[in-house]
């Protein structure tokens, strides 16, 4: 018996692990069970043996300029495939709807016209580019890659917290998670069924390779980078990898004509989709910030001549901006004519002066949020800052509301998390990430769990010292085992051709020992 | 393959053989000085400091065999030395992560985050305990290369760069030895920096003399650290970047230069090389350096990122 979660103290929120006092909930049964065997010292000795596994493979995080083996709490966390289900078909419908709306913004404006949305809320977001406009994507997808980011109210109910349209990043972390887990917690996979994260990379292929503009036998992919310098290299380099495709820099692309190369030791190589890792201001210097070195000029361009596709496309943001975010149900409803499956944190809409001046009275109660920050940056929690943070929120508030939104505090489900020696309970929310083709949207069973690591903290992003946890999401019975080749009946050749080393000559003396047992053998027993 | 990531593998094979080819260098030298007390330390250094192309100390006080040790092994601020070679090296390999194997990835990686604690460990105690270090994690790179890396334009280049270094370094390891007498033992020591003595005993069977070992480490077609060996590797390499032979000649430079050096030494009599060994190997470096020129020309295109000026208005 270990004393490992001896001290853990269920928090005041929704605890994903325990309903009670000492209670696990049925789908941690098997791992609490586990848990339970284990002391401090054998957690701790698997905890350096990730941290090595993790700087030797390079897998770290800049954290203040610094390189940090990107932190992974050893306990996993677990979704059961019912709930799952919901999340999956959530995050599905949102993606499709946010890819309606993307296509009606940038081309007819129906929802506009319909007084749906407000017209000035999409022209005002910074992230809608006339330039983006009439540029008409093959098979209509501009949202190629998407990351929803989803939390868990104190009722045990899944919410999406905000959308990420743009260049979601974590993927590599969900599949390096597992493969450290799986290295350094074997026995904890043996009891469970979990469904697998590593078949990523292959569904992204295929949707890009479907996202090549004209019928080319091999479409030719790229990764763009802006470097080794960006703190998500590591995962743009492992994508790049994982896919067997280039991963280049701007500098590596020109573009003539309209036709977008890349610079090889052969000469120039045609590109036909640009999977981009670079935020839209940097991606082309004609269109956007001109003293941008990261990206490839006149590459927006060649996309609207229909030569090369950008993904995820030019301009999403619109539709993870901020201040669009309380108006996405109404999309859903609008272009899908379905009620959302995933409801929406509880938003209010500051460019309402009544809701505004209600809001300013209410800041220390509320979680308001930049409508163009990302990472965590900006972000103020009301019932946890100071009087000088309000006051000077207060202040920047009232003089642009569009800039930002203020949302009813969630206290995010926790966990049990390793921290200082300590098992104890960390906030923690859940990033899905989609793939759509065109056709179908694949959701990537389980996704990154980022966890709030100091105590009683509501922000998990990494840049702000987050961890992350691996997500489990447990097959049901019926599903059956995750496709595998099958035991056929019949030795495959590789079983035919199984042959026992072939023995090296001996060296004498070996060779007369081994003569002389063998006479021993066979004499007679006396 | 990309240019630059083509340019990134040609280095990772000329940095790696010269963090080895100097941890070689230094370790027997650093041991010769040790057990030879009658070898002059301090010519024997200059000799050493003046193969390795460094300038800057001529002239000054001259320096003992651990201010070489220091400068050549653990001088970050040497760009030749050999924290600044498996630095660059590394560099090299974070920015080119997909093109080579994983496995490789984590050898240059681990080796680059334990490089400061081994290179003061080294430099406190025992500096053969790093040279060693040194040479095995260079050893495992190139094995792991071997078997992980398939047979294509990115290996040619990485098997380029380090031939090219080979025949650069074993050129200055040559001049270094003829430059200053490194005493009575000074080839067998020569030799040792190329691990090359025990080969050298079972080719020849006789004590090591200079025509002998000389003959070994210039013109020896069958030992891996030879010069004529690495003319040969890189040429081979430079004929797999291009296999389009036409009937005459060949159109690219690098190649030209490099099979001409090849032809010069392949029918040189030793008695000869004896005779013009400084020009010889002067002829060699320029040799390397050229074909350096060469490929970088080529293959490497110009990647530099075009920057924007300002449009200018007239009257404004």
């Amino acid at each position: 018996m270990g004393d490992l979660l001896d001290d853990y103290r269920v928090s005041g929120a929704f605890d994903e692990m325990f309903a009670g006092v000492a209670e696990p909930r049925e789908h941690y049964r098997s791992l609490h069970g586990v848990l339970q065997t284990l002391s401090r010292r054998d957690f701790e000795e698997r905890c350096d043996a990730r941290d090595r596994a993790f700087r030797d493979a390079g897998i770290t995080f800049q954290l203040s300029g610094e390189e940090r083996p990107f932190p992974l709490d050893l306990v996993p966390r677990i979704l059961p495939a019912q709930e799952w289900a919901t999340i999956e078909a959530g995050v599905r419908q949102r993606v499709l709807a946010l890819e309606a709306f993307l296509a009606d913004v940038y081309g007819p404006g129906r929802i506009l016209a319909d007084g749906v949305i407000p017209r000035r809320l999409v022209v005002s977001s910074t992230c809608f580019f006339r330039a983006a406009a009439g540029i008409e994507p093959p098979r209509g997808v501009r949202v190629h890659v998407a990351g929803i980011d989803l939390v868990r109210d104190s009722a045990g109910r899944f919410r999406v917290l905000e959308d990420n349209l743009r260049t979601p990043s974590g993927i590599s972390y969900v599949i390096e998670n597992r493969r450290a887990m799986t290295r350094v917690f074997p026995e904890l996979f043996a009891s469970h069924r979990v469904r697998r994260v590593a078949d990523y990379p292959t569904h992204l292929l295929e949707a890009l390779r479907a996202a090549a503009p004209e019928p080319v036998d091999d479409p030719c992919v790229v990764v763009l980078t802006p470097g080794v310098h960006n703190a998500a290299y590591f995962e743009h380099s492992f994508l790049a990898r994982q896919m067997g495709v280039e991963l280049v820099e701007g500098s590596d692309l020109v573009c003539r004509d309209n036709i977008v190369t890349m610079r090889t030791t052969e000469g120039l190589h045609r590109v036909d989709v640009i999977y981009r890792r670079i935020d839209d201001e940097y991606l082309d210097p004609l269109h956007f910030r001109g003293d941008s070195i990261l990206g490839c000029p006149g590459v927006v361009n060649a996309a609207r001549a229909g030569t090369v596709t950008i993904a995820n496309a030019v301009g999403n943001g619109v539709g993870d901006d901020k201040a669009l975010y309380p108006y996405v149900p109404d999309m859903i409803r609008y272009y899908l004519q379905e009620d959302p499956v995933l409801a929406n944190v509880d938003t209010f809409r500051l460019e309402d002066p009544d809701t505004c001046a209600w809001v300013l009275e209410r800041l220390d109660q509320l979680v308001v949020k930049p409508v163009d920050g990302s990472g965590g940056h900006g972000l103020v929690i009301g019932p946890q800052a100071d009087d000088a943070t309000l006051t000077l929120l207060s202040k920047r508030v009232s003089a642009n509301p569009r800039g930002w939104i203020a949302q009813e505090p969630v206290n995010l489900s926790t966990a049990p998390t390793y921290v200082d020696d300590t098992m104890g309970p960390r906030h923690l929310d859940l990033r899905p990430f989609a793939i759509h083709d065109g056709e179908r949207v694949w959701v990537v069973p389980g996704g990154l769990t980022r966890v709030a690591l100091p105590e009683g903290s509501l922000v998990v992003n990494s840049s702000q010292g987050g961890g992350s946890k691996d997500t489990w999401v447990l097959a049901t019975t019926a599903e059956g085992p995750e496709p595998v080749p099958e035991p056929g009946a019949e030795p495959s050749a590789g079983d035919k051709l199984l042959r026992a080393p072939q023995p090296g000559p001996l060296p004498a003396q070996d060779a007369q020992q081994q003569q002389q047992q063998q006479q021993c053998a066979v004499r007679p027993p006396c | 393959m990309l240019s630059r990531i083509a340019e990134s593998l040609y280095w990772i094979g000329r940095y790696t053989e010269r963090a080895e080819d100097t941890a070689r260098l230094l370790d027997v030298h650093y041991h010769h000085l040790l057990e030879d007390r009658w070898a002059d330390e301090a010519a024997a250094c200059a000799g050493l400091l003046r193969a390795m192309g460094d300038e800057r100390h001529e002239g000054s006080p001259a320096m003992d065999a651990d201010g070489v040790t220091e400068f050549l092994a653990f001088d970050i601020k040497n760009p030749a030395s050999i924290t600044s070679s498996i630095t660059a090296a590394w560099e090299n390999a974070r920015g080119a992560r997909e093109a080579i194997s994983s496995e490789m990835w984590e050898v240059l990686n681990t080796t680059h985050h334990t490089l400061s604690a081994r290179a003061r460990l080294g430099a406190g105690r025992s500096p053969h305990d790093f040279f060693r270090w040194v040479k095995e994690r260079a050893s495992m790179l190139a094995g792991l290369a071997d078997s992980t890396l398939s047979r294509d334009e990115g290996w040619s280049f990485l098997v380029l760069g380090r031939n090219l270094e080979r025949i650069d370094m074993t050129a200055r390891l040559l001049s270094a030895r003829y430059g200053e007498s490194w005493g009575p033992s000074g080839w067998t020591t020569t030799l040792r920096c190329c691990s090359a003595y025990e080969a050298y005993l079972r080719t020849y069977r006789h004590a090591v003399d200079a025509s002998s070992a000389l003959e070994f480490l210039l013109l020896d077609r069958l030992f891996p650290r030879s010069v004529l060996h690495a003319l040969t590797a890189a040429e081979q390499s430079l004929a797999e970047l291009e296999p389009r032979a036409g009937r005459t000649g060949v159109d690219d430079e690098a190649r030209r230069i490099i099979g001409r050096s090849h032809a010069a030494l392949s029918f040189l009599r030793v008695s000869d090389a004896i005779a013009d060994l400084p020009e010889l190997l002067e002829e060699l470096q320029g040799a390397t350096a050229q074909v350096h020129a060469a490929v970088t020309g080529r293959y490497f295109l110009d990647n530099r990122a075009i920057e924007w000026s300002a449009e200018v208005r007239a009257g404004a």
